[in-house]
């Protein structure tokens, strides 16, 4: 049986509650077991990193510290890019830095925790992508998808600055996992364009704008697919202003990777939490009703 | 297919623009200085001029920005300033503030520069010194950290509130009223902070500021 552990980070607790539930399902239903991180903390998001650098590194390792003392499971999970991306960027300075691992570790010590560099950090695409792969989805899917097209959406923190298992400039890696549906794929060039992150909170102007061009881009899919909270939340919570003020209709559905995934191999919209999506269109809903 | 000229004019439509003329001949007075409250910045940018120190002013880091569009200066301007030390007009600047983190100029740079992390150094800057233009930036990250240092785990109806306070914008908080309403309809947010337990992260965020002099 696949282990991992499981770090889900905070949004998944929250406004990202079906990301998490349909991530469990999903490897519930492929036969991999997730193993929660003890008293796992926020891994800073993109907080830290704009007030201190120094704590931007020590809250993530304080998780890689705390992941480390189950031995026999090297591989964390991650399903956020921005936490991904965090506790990626931990590992890979501290991997490469003796001194900074040093002066983490002597913040650490106070809670005897110590950092050594045995664990790795996988995104939750990464291991659906690379680790399961369409070979293992194919013969488990219950209910096809052929008449959806689909629009995969990739965001930028679990491709850049690490390029781990995806071209970060043209990446690839949700395509053969769409295709394992039936779904045909929405050819596009916005997949990997940024939603503006936090903008939507700081500079919301800025935000939307970028979130419109994505929007857009998308129109003549079925749906968007994310695999990350904060691409999510942009993409779906803000089309109704987008519209009102742009006096388009952009109104597309968005849903996370797993849910799209998991409804292709039988699991229910109640298991997959359909329900607390925020932008499913009537068009979505009659489709799926009918595959 | 496009003539090349008519290409080029069109994606770097800023190379012939008269911000770019601005730029470069910043130690003249722009209409931007004569506007704006004069920012005293006392914290040293040596860090951030090692980490651009190699910048050929190519302007890939400009071209891969998706930002770009709503920045006064672009990137590669920005990095130009850095080296010649015009603190006060980066900091009049909403440049690096309106960095989002995407990593686009990080992986393209054809010099290898961390240029993410050097625009995330100046907006640590702009914290410490508690410059106003970036009060709301600051406030947002900072009542973000505030919430874990609380809780451990962000509680994100708190922290939102503690940054709507700080706003001191009455009308701030509207904007964001009807997502809120609809997150709570759906149990996504909760009023009741999330946990009861410890506070795990205090030493850590007191030890750092220890050894930081200050957050």
């Amino acid at each position: 049986m696949m282990k991992y552990q499981y770090y889900p980070g905070c949004s998944l607790e929250g406004t990202a509650l079906e990301y998490n539930l349909s991530t469990q399902a999903l490897m519930d239903s492929m036969g991999v077991e997730l193993i929660e991180i003890e008293d796992w903390t926020c891994c800073g998001a993109s907080a830290a990193e704009s007030i201190n650098h120094l704590l931007s590194l020590v809250l993530p390792a304080r998780n890689l510290a705390i992941a480390e003392k189950q031995e026999d499971i090297r591989d964390i999970l991650v399903p956020c890019s921005a936490c991904y991306l965090n506790l990626k960027k931990a590992q890979e300075k501290t991997q490469k830095e003796p001194e900074l691992r040093d002066r983490l570790n002597n913040i650490l010590s106070q809670d005897q925790l110590e950092l050594k560099g045995s664990v790795h950090v996988r995104h939750l695409l990464d291991v659906m992508a690379v680790d399961l792969g369409p070979d293992t989805i194919r013969p488990r899917v219950k209910r096809t998808f052929q008449d959806f097209r689909i629009a995969p959406y990739y965001g930028c923190q679990c491709l850049r600055p690490y390029p781990v298992f995806d071209d970060p400039e043209a990446p690839r890696s949700m395509e053969p996992l769409i295709e394992a549906t039936g779904a045909r794929l929405h050819p596009w060039s916005m997949g990997t364009k940024c939603c503006g992150a936090s903008h939507m909170n700081t500079h919301m102007e800025v935000g939307i704008e970028l979130v419109a061009a994505i929007l857009r881009g998308a129109q003549g899919a079925d749906a968007i697919l994310t695999v990350c909270p904060m691409c999510q939340m942009n993409l779906e919570a803000y089309q109704r202003k987008i519209c009102r003020t742009r006096n388009e209709d952009l109104h597309m559905t968005v849903l996370y990777l797993p849910q799209f995934i998991g409804l292709a191999l039988g699991l229910s919209e109640k298991d997959l939490r359909l329900d607390l999506n925020l932008s499913i269109t009537d068009r979505f809903r009659k489709k799926l009703d009918m595959s | 297919m496009q003539p090349l000229v008519k290409l080029f004019v069109n994606r770097y439509p800023e190379t012939i623009s008269e911000r770019n003329e601005k730029a470069f001949y910043m130690d003249t007075a722009t209409d931007l200085d004569r506007t704006n409250a004069v920012v005293t910045v006392s914290d040293d940018l040596a860090p951030v001029q090692e980490m651009v120190r190699a910048c050929i002013q190519c302007g890939t880091c400009t071209a891969s920005c998706p930002n770009e569009f709503a920045m006064d200066h672009t990137p590669r301007q920005l990095w130009r300033m850095v080296l010649m030390g015009q603190k006060e007009e980066i900091f009049q600047s909403k440049t690096f503030a309106l960095c989002s983190a995407c990593y686009y100029c990080t992986l393209r740079c054809p010099r290898g520069l961390p240029l993410t992390e050097a625009m995330d150094a100046l907006k640590q800057i702009a914290a410490r010194e508690e410059i106003s233009k970036y009060k709301d930036s600051v406030q947002f990250y900072k009542n973000f950290l505030k919430s874990i240092r609380r809780h451990g785990r962000v509680n994100e109806m708190e922290f939102m509130t503690l940054y709507f306070a700080a706003l001191k914008n009455p009308l701030a908080p509207l904007r964001f009223a009807s997502l809120g309403l609809r997150l709570m309809l759906k149990g996504k947010v909760s009023l009741l902070p999330p946990f009861t337990r410890k506070r795990p992260l205090e030493s850590i965020f007191r030890k750092v500021e220890e050894l930081e002099e200050r957050l």
